[in-house]
């Protein structure tokens, strides 16, 4: 059994009312679903450093990276995840080779281009290294998002609804090649959704949340069996089981 | 034609824009992304030289920087002669009565950056001050562009506070503006006709400038 590889514990009452608690392993994927409002967001941005709730406890490979009990709190740019954001979040004035450079500081600067080109081609986007974000469909703009957060060499992925903008067979696409990088990964994926279909297609485990608090945790073999209280069937929109 | 007084405005305005343009950068960037209580305040405070007619703001500035100001004092003490009717006075006045033109352009166009964009920035690996130089600065560079631009032509037009505070002192602090209209009080129209010309051509080439790399870069960034 793998150790758990991250650790996540928020509370704070207001402005986005906040309690929940998971923990995430190396090589899973942790679906944090929900109606919109719910908080999934504000769940990844606290994990990405973005957002400070009142209380809380993220600790990622037995590295702190917020404690508010004892003030240990680091930038966003000392944690190193690897955000896709929902609206991509791509810097227009580079091109895509430039917007996966710019995660690879870590590299020397002779490096950077060529590593850059690996990412893309490794979700698919060989050959566009030179093209401008928004000379990009939607469905590529993603993809880059996409290489950018890998070429960080993330301790932890973080997905924000990075498929709700695209057609339904480029998503069928994205999820495929998603799944495939997956068993590439050695990182945990925190995939924020609203859509049930996709967290079961795509995470291991799924968690549940409504106003800012776990309401359910458990596997995604777990919802597939039906075993569901009707309360969680009905926050899900599950389908009644077969009589 | 005043070459002594084109000179020294072109002088004026080259100070203050390369002063005041770092200043509005970062007064800009604190206003555009940390809001606070007082961010309304200073935000009038900035825009005053704009409402306010250039000799009461003149007359002020002439007040808290004349020899009996503790500005003046301490200027005095420091340096052995006055504030007022020098060009370093004629400086800090432009200074002040510019900072709108070099804060809110920059400001406007900071605010106008998706946050999303610079909180990528970080997540990547940028830190704060990486982020300004390869996110931040590139995307609004029409705004600091169009502030430097602004600045500097507003210099060089300036004419009620240059007066109050700089009389006009031939070598000192008689500007282009200034020699235009002892020019006219001397009934010499055509010396007047070829300098307000000159101010005119500066003018129009500020504002191609801006206007021709605005668009360029907002293509670009298209």
């Amino acid at each position: 059994m793998d150790s758990p590889s991250l650790h996540v514990a928020l509370q704070q009452r207001g402005p986005i009312p906040l309690d929940v608690h998971f923990t995430c392993a190396a090589g899973r994927t942790v679906a944090l679903i929900g109606p919109s409002g719910a908080g999934k967001t504000t769940i990844l941005r606290s994990i990405a450093g973005l957002y400070w709730p009142a209380t809380a406890h993220i600790i990622c490979n037995g590295s702190v990276w917020l404690d508010t009990r004892d003030g240990t709190a680091r930038a966003p740019h000392d944690r190193r995840t690897g955000l896709v954001f929902q609206s991509y979040a791509l810097f227009p004035h580079l091109s895509a080779r430039d917007n996966v450079a710019i995660a690879l500081a870590h590299l020397p600067r002779a490096a950077r281009a060529t590593a850059a080109d690996t990412y893309l081609a490794r979700v698919g986007l060989s050959g566009a290294g030179s093209r401008r974000p928004s000379s990009l469909s939607g469905g590529e703009q993603q993809r880059v998002a996409l290489a950018r957060a890998l070429a960080r060499e993330p301790d932890v992925l973080l997905l924000d609804e990075p498929f709700s903008a695209i057609d339904r067979p480029t998503r069928r696409r994205l999820h495929a090649d998603l799944a495939a990088l997956k068993s590439e990964l050695r990182a945990p994926i925190i995939l924020v959704t609203h859509d049930i279909e996709e967290a079961l297609a795509l995470a291991d485990d799924v968690v549940v949340i409504e106003r800012g608090s776990v309401v359910h945790a458990g596997t995604v073999q777990g919802i597939k069996s039906g075993f569901v209280s009707d309360r969680l069937r009905a926050l899900l929109d599950l389908p009644e089981p077969a009589s | 034609m005043d070459w002594t007084a084109f000179a020294l405005s072109l002088k004026l305005a080259a100070w203050t824009t390369v002063l005041l343009v770092p200043f509005g950068m970062w007064l800009a960037r604190y206003l555009a992304f940390r809001r606070h209580r007082t961010s309304g305040v200073i935000e009038a405070l900035i825009a005053l030289p704009l409402m306010l007619p250039p000799t009461v703001l003149g007359y002020y500035l002439l007040v808290s920087l004349g020899g009996n100001s503790p500005v003046g004092k301490l200027w005095t003490a420091l340096f052995g002669h006055g504030l007022v009717f020098t060009f370093h006075g004629l400086l800090v006045a432009s200074l002040l009565v510019n900072l709108p033109f070099a804060v809110q352009p920059i400001q406007r166009a900071l605010e106008s950056l998706p946050p999303d964009v610079r909180e990528a920035a970080w997540v990547s690996g940028l830190t704060p001050l990486q982020t300004f130089w390869r996110v931040e600065l590139p995307l609004a560079w029409p705004g600091v562009l169009s502030a430097f631009v602004l600045t500097f032509a507003h210099t060089m037009g300036e004419f009620g506070v240059v007066l109050m505070i700089g009389g006009s002192i031939p070598g000192e602090t008689r500007t282009a503006a200034l020699a235009i209209y002892d020019r006219v009080q001397t009934f010499d129209q055509s010396s007047a006709g070829v300098m307000s010309a000159a101010l005119v051509l500066v003018s129009i080439v500020a504002i191609a400038i801006a206007y021709g790399a605005t668009g360029r870069i907002g293509h670009r960034r298209g």
